[in-house]
């Protein structure tokens, strides 16, 4: 059989951290090849040695049969190699066309010559039905098309093998299902994929084969269509996992969190963007927002953990009015928040995972003294909190948080945010790049916290999850709160109607 | 953690040798029959008149590791400080200015009072920039470039108005109080610019150091230069912290301004158009010092060493223009120390991998 891509036996360490250990990937000619692996199995490694960005200690790689060396990403793009990475960078004050044509711009007589790239591009935005304006800047579009931004990137270029890094981990269920659409379309036209994912529906739904890593060891591969979503999570983290939390019935306490006629107005359109809305999160309870990115969710909780300044409303906790409380007013008070953008806003990436987990508490009486940094406490701290969460890195407590995969930054935020024992937390996403062993683990603790009488206000769009973990939902659709639901009392069909507006009960 | 201090230590050596091969070029250019003992010259540096010349490498390098720590310390808390020529030109100015005026004070704590005066003056500076990028989100680079010359201009009108000497056209000597003490420090190295204005220095190294790396003060500095956001959404006040750092950073070159002009070494302020080269000097001494204090030390007694010995090309013949000019050569390519550092860290990562595949 002929493979597009075969990579043997590839091994990369960091310092004397495998990431890869002897790891072998075969992908065929038009077929997408799914990634599976926990988080920190060592998948984007893998992929960064393809794409020519880490060069392996060990191991060939061979295209059509033939070994190459992939020294840089141009070298890879050279022998029809693309990649959409899983935290993408691009220029913010680029328009769609230059983002693309950058690195490959045509001149002519010393000037650029956009035209051709132009009429390539909107061909291709055509034909893929990408509804893309070639001429919007990249910071005033949305996260899913910046990343058809990406997929157009690689197809300008004319590459044969696509590199998905959990494309969908950012994506609405909407946008999810056009771009397994386009994947679809893809390899339908003698592209080869490789997708990486943490949602097993989704390899279910369009992959052919897929490969399992788990700690940076390759454990096999498998036709997708032989085997079971749980034979698959059995395989990638090596025990069974529940995919359904387990619950039990909570009758909830007083309020912690009340909002009243919360408001936010945009500085640019003058709409409100939050527009007064009033609930309350009661001891032992989930509430979850649900609804279409865009709706006014992250607004609400900026405005509510105080990111961002409201227009009108009030918010208590406890009963207390906290409207005015500074940021670190709330912290202490009980207020945790795992935020949406964690590379933004959850992390300092250039310091070390440990640094990080005392980014909100440094200041209290067992991290500092007179001012000082207690950097013995502050590693033993940081110490029991990733054996408690399990959060794996190359170098421990002292690893940048820059080099750690994905799923283990997020897990570090969760271990900070839930560690303060809290009353409660507002969660963006929380599982957000999790393998499924991780979001079981974080569904438990949400669930655990509700029964310690605590308090979860969790944002998802995510129909699944809103319906297996919380116990009250709220719908959002234009920065109003339709409906106010149970999960028992609703089908996700009618949840749907109420996402898209055609249906309010509140 | 050592490996890294060697690092590097190894490039900003690579980017001073690079400077000095870059300087051999011009003086083979201007010159080429004296280029090489003039090259000799400019190695031989602060130790060619022994004692003395040492002593006046260390006078010169003062004020420049106050605004190299000045631009370093406001770097690592995310900002660009250009303005450290203008907060050094306030800080001098309110050294000078108290130093003439105060008499009243015991000559003990004169100086004292003078050096906290600067600090004040350089703060003031500094603070300006910092609370408009803090509140308004104005480019602090904009900003302190307009206060340099604010700075300047209003320096000129204020000693012209207040502290002129018209006959010898600089401001008038300060009280003999109002100078640093020497501490014996002179006659060590025989050389009578020298006082303890180093040691000062020294001493502010050790506290930037301290601050930045061991403070929960230093913490919050450091993770606003990262990532704002974050900063802010851990409850850190970063408007606070971006006024603060440029305050810091602004006092240091004021400080820096007052140790210059407090020597009695004969050097006054003058009313020239020309914006404080001490200042921007701060900003290839962070550079070659990678922004942190020890190295930022070493780098202000390096360039110290190297104008020294450039200022001895005297001796063969070389125009005053084209000494300047090697010495700015060999300080700019100091700046090149990140470049360095960048390709050494590679260079070890392929030769490892070529030792383990052998
Ligand atoms: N540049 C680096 N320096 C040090 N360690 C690194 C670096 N990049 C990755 N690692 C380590 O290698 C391991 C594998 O990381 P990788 O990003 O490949 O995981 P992943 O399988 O993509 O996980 P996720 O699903 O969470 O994205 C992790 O433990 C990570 O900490
Ligand atoms: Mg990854």
């Amino acid at each position: 059989m002929e493979y597009v891509i075969e990579m043997n036996h590839i091994t990369k360490e960091f310092g004397n951290f495998k990431a890869n250990d002897d790891i072998t990937l075969q992908v065929k000619k038009g077929e997408i090849h799914a990634l599976l692996g926990e988080n920190g199995a060592g998948k984007s490694t893998l992929m960064s040695v393809l794409f020519g960005l880490y060069r392996p200690e060990k191991g060939e790689i061979k295209i059509h049969g033939r070994p190459v060396k992939i020294d840089n990403p141009n070298a890879a793009n050279e022998l029809g190699i693309g990649m959409v990475h899983q935290h993408f960078k691009l220029v913010h004050n680029f328009t769609v066309l230059e983002s693309i044509v950058l690195g490959r711009e045509t001149v002519k007589r010393g000037f650029l010559n956009m035209d051709e790239a132009r009429k390539k591009i909107v061909a291709l935005s055509e034909r893929y039905k990408f509804q893309i304006d070639p001429d919007a800047l990249i910071s005033d579009i949305t996260v899913g098309m910046q990343q058809r931004v990406e997929i157009l990137k690689m197809l300008y270029c004319d590459n044969e093998l696509l590199i998905f890094d959990e494309p969908t981990a950012v994506l609405t269920p909407q946008e999810i299902e056009e771009l397994m659409k386009i994947m679809v379309q893809l390899v339908q036209e003698g592209k080869s994929i490789i997708f990486i994912t943490h949602k097993l529906n989704e390899i279910k739904a369009v992959a052919n084969r897929c490969t399992v890593l788990r700690k940076g060891k390759y454990i096999g591969t498998i036709e997708v269509a032989d085997t079971s979503k749980e034979g698959m999570s059995e395989m990638m983290v090596g025990r069974k996992v529940n995919f359904v939390p387990e619950k039990k019935a909570q009758t909830p306490g007083d309020p912690v969190l009340e909002v009243e006629h919360l408001t936010i107005r945009s500085k640019h359109t003058g709409k409100n963007i939050v527009a007064d809305v009033s609930f309350q999160v009661k001891r032992g309870e989930i509430v979850c927002i649900a609804g279409i990115d865009g709706n006014g969710q992250s607004e609400l909780v900026s405005g509510i953990t105080g990111l961002i300044p409201i227009t009108g409303g009030k918010i208590s906790l406890n009963g207390k009015d906290v409207t005015k409380e500074s940021i670190r007013r709330k912290c202490i008070e009980g207020f945790a928040h795992i935020p949406e953008d964690r590379h933004k806003y959850g992390l300092v990436l250039d310091y070390s995972l440990q640094e990080n987990l005392v980014l909100q508490s440094y200041y209290e009486k067992r991290f500092q003294k007179h001012g000082f940094l207690q950097f013995g406490a502050i590693r033993d701290y940081a110490q029991d909190l990733i054996q408690k969460f399990d959060i794996r890195s190359a170098h421990g407590a002292t690893s940048v948080a820059r080099g750690m995969s994905g799923g283990n930054q997020q897990k570090a935020i969760i271990a900070r945010e839930l560690d303060r024992n809290p009353e409660i937390v507002v969660a963006v996403q929380p599982v957000r790049g999790l393998d499924v062993g991780a979001i079981e683990y974080v569904h438990s603790q949400l669930i655990r916290q509700r029964d310690e009488g605590k308090a979860v206000l969790l944002v998802s769009f995510e129909l699944d999850e809103v319906m297996d973990v919380s116990d009250r939902i709220l719908v959002m659709f234009e920065g109003e709160i339709v409906a106010d639901v149970r999960p028992e009392d609703v089908t996700i069909q009618e949840l749907g109607l109420y996402m898209a507006g055609t249906k309010r009960r509140a | 953690m050592k490996k890294q201090g060697l690092l590097n230590f190894s490039a900003s050596a690579l980017a001073v040798i690079c400077g000095l091969v870059f300087g051999l070029v011009i003086l083979l250019c201007t010159n080429p029959a004296q280029a090489l003992p003039g090259l000799g010259i400019i190695l031989k540096g602060g130790f060619a008149d022994g004692m003395s010349g040492f002593g006046y490498m260390l006078y010169i390098a003062t004020p420049i590791i106050m605004t190299g720590l000045s631009v370093g310390f406001a770097f690592r808390t995310g900002l660009f400080n250009i303005g450290a020529s203008g907060q050094f030109t306030m800080g001098a100015f309110v050294a000078v200015y108290i130093g003439i005026n105060w008499t009243w004070l015991p000559p003990q704590i004169h100086w004292i009072v003078a050096l906290l005066g600067a600090a004040v003056g350089g703060a003031v500076w500094g603070l300006v920039p910092g609370i408009l990028k803090a509140f308004r989100n104005v480019n602090e680079v904009i900003s302190c470039i307009m206060m340099n010359y604010i700075g300047m201009y209003l320096v000129n009108h204020m000693i012209q108005s207040l502290i002129y000497d018209p006959l010898r056209s600089q401001t008038q000597p300060v009280s003999a109080g109002a100078n640093i003490p020497k501490a014996g420090l002179d006659q060590l190295f025989s050389s009578n610019n020298l006082n303890i204005g180093i040691l000062i220095a020294v001493v502010f190294v050790v506290l930037i150091y301290i601050l930045i790396e061991k403070t929960t003060f230093g913490f919050e500095l450091k993770a606003c230069g990262m990532n704002r956001n974050a900063s802010k959404y851990a409850g850190i006040s970063v408007k606070k912290s971006l006024a603060m750092s440029m305050v810091i950073a602004g006092a240091l070159a004021g400080i820096g301004g007052a140790l210059m002009y407090l020597a009695g070494s004969g050097k006054y302020m003058q009313v020239l158009d020309v914006l404080s080269p001490e200042g921007f000097n701060g900003i290839s001494v962070a550079l070659l010092g990678l922004s942190n204090p020890i190295g930022i030390l070493f780098a202000g007694i390096f360039i110290g060493y190297i104008t020294v010995g450039g200022n001895n090309l005297q001796l063969l013949n070389f125009g005053p223009e084209i000494i300047d000019i090697i010495i700015a050569a060999i300080i700019y390519c100091g700046a090149f120390s990140l470049l360095f550092k960048h390709l050494i860290g590679k260079l070890i990562k392929r030769t490892k991998k070529e030792e383990e595949s052998v």
